[in-house]
């Protein structure tokens, strides 16, 4: 396959480079990542890859635009209110880089759909707020063999690691289980500045280019984190878990599950 | 001692167990925090009898949500 000469315009910022260079490029071309959660995390990240030319994206989420997440969720206009996010996110890719090809998904990720929805994919983006959909997209991850970039945000801070089959631990071998509803403030309960979520899910979309490409390395094993008050990187070593329910040989769990899903009491 | 807490130095009085750090260190819903002391993971039942020394490196793993409230709430967001 021979890049046009638009393809060559387009990608030229990439095609110098020699981490990734023609050949890089056209992995991207061919590279399948799914975006699930069509939010703070996912936008920035939707808006990256589908500007670098990846050229399947799948977009997963059953939530419509709301007036509260354009404080954030950048892929969504004020003109998009009220319309599915994923329709919005899809125009969005589309009205960047017509080359790509977008499938969203306006459904509720669950242990019923996540493993022939994955399954399609070369590399997944955790982009939902919830505990649940985290432990779900890591469990089905792992047992379809599939590499991920986890990640969360809260209030001026936020964090990110990747799984990739067979070397580094699982989102399960850091946090065992999902706390309770309440033991831990989601992003509306405690807030969370658009820009950090524009760092994260910028950094997710480079772990997936990174991913593709080959190029540097992956943030498995370790633990990225961001403070934006105190302007402040740092990446912390992740141990694997020789006990985890779901990455390790005493493996207990064998096909994904549903946890309870929280219901939410602000109105 | 001197100990790295979050990638900081700080100094504590010998013998200071895992759980009094947690204390000390003002660490945020502690139950649902995972700890490591030198790149190993510490239970939440060992963190009353693990002492720590000189040199070790705690770090403190917290749950992290974001992105969208969707799947969270039946109501819209």
């Amino acid at each position: 396959m021979a890049f046009t000469n638009e393809q060559l315009e387009r990608y030229s910022r990439h095609i110098i480079l020699k981490e990734i260079g023609p050949k890089g490029q056209k992995k991207l071309m061919k590279a399948k990542v799914l975006i699930i959660g069509a939010g703070g995390l996912g936008a920035p990240a939707a808006l990256y890859l589908a500007a670098a030319g990846v050229g399947t994206i799948g977009i997963a989420d059953a939530d419509s635009v709301d007036l509260s997440n354009l404080q954030r969720q950048v892929i969504h206009s004020t003109a998009d209110i009220g319309r599915p996010k994923v329709e919005s996110a899809r125009d969005s890719m589309l009205a960047i880089n017509p080359e790509i090809t977008v499938h969203t998904y306006y459904e509720y990720i669950t242990s019923e759909n996540i493993s022939g929805i994955i399954r399609d994919y070369d590399f997944v983006l955790d982009g939902t707020d919830n505990f649940p959909a985290k432990f779900l997209i890591n469990d089905a991850c792992v047992l379809e063999e599939k590499p991920f970039s986890h990640a969360g945000i809260i209030r001026f801070e936020g964090q990110l690691m990747t799984y990739v089959p067979g070397e580094g631990p699982c989102y399960r071998c850091v946090f065992k289980e999902p706390p309770p509803k309440d033991a831990v403030p989601t992003c509306r309960e405690a807030g969370v500045v658009g820009a950090v979520a524009g760092v994260i899910g910028c950094l997710q979309a480079m772990e997936a280019v990174k991913y593709i490409t080959g190029a540097g390395d992956l943030l498995t094993g370790r633990l990225l984190t961001y403070n934006a008050l105190r302007s402040q990187f740092r990446t912390v070593p992740l141990p694997r878990d020789s006990h985890c329910a779901v990455c390790s040989g005493e493996r207990t769990i064998h096909v994904p599950f549903d946890y309870e899903l929280p219901v939410c009491d602000l109105k | 001692m001197t100990i790295v807490v979050a990638g900081e130095r700080k100094e504590y009085a010998d013998g200071l167990t895992v759980e009094e750090l947690i204390e000390a260190e003002k660490v945020e819903t502690p139950q649902y925090v995972t700890v490591t002391v030198n790149d190993t993971f510490l239970s939440n039942a060992e963190r009353a009898s693990r002492s720590l020394q000189e040199g070790d490196v705690v770090e403190f793993l917290y749950f992290m949500g974001g992105g969208t409230i969707p799947s969270l709430c039946a109501t819209n967001d």
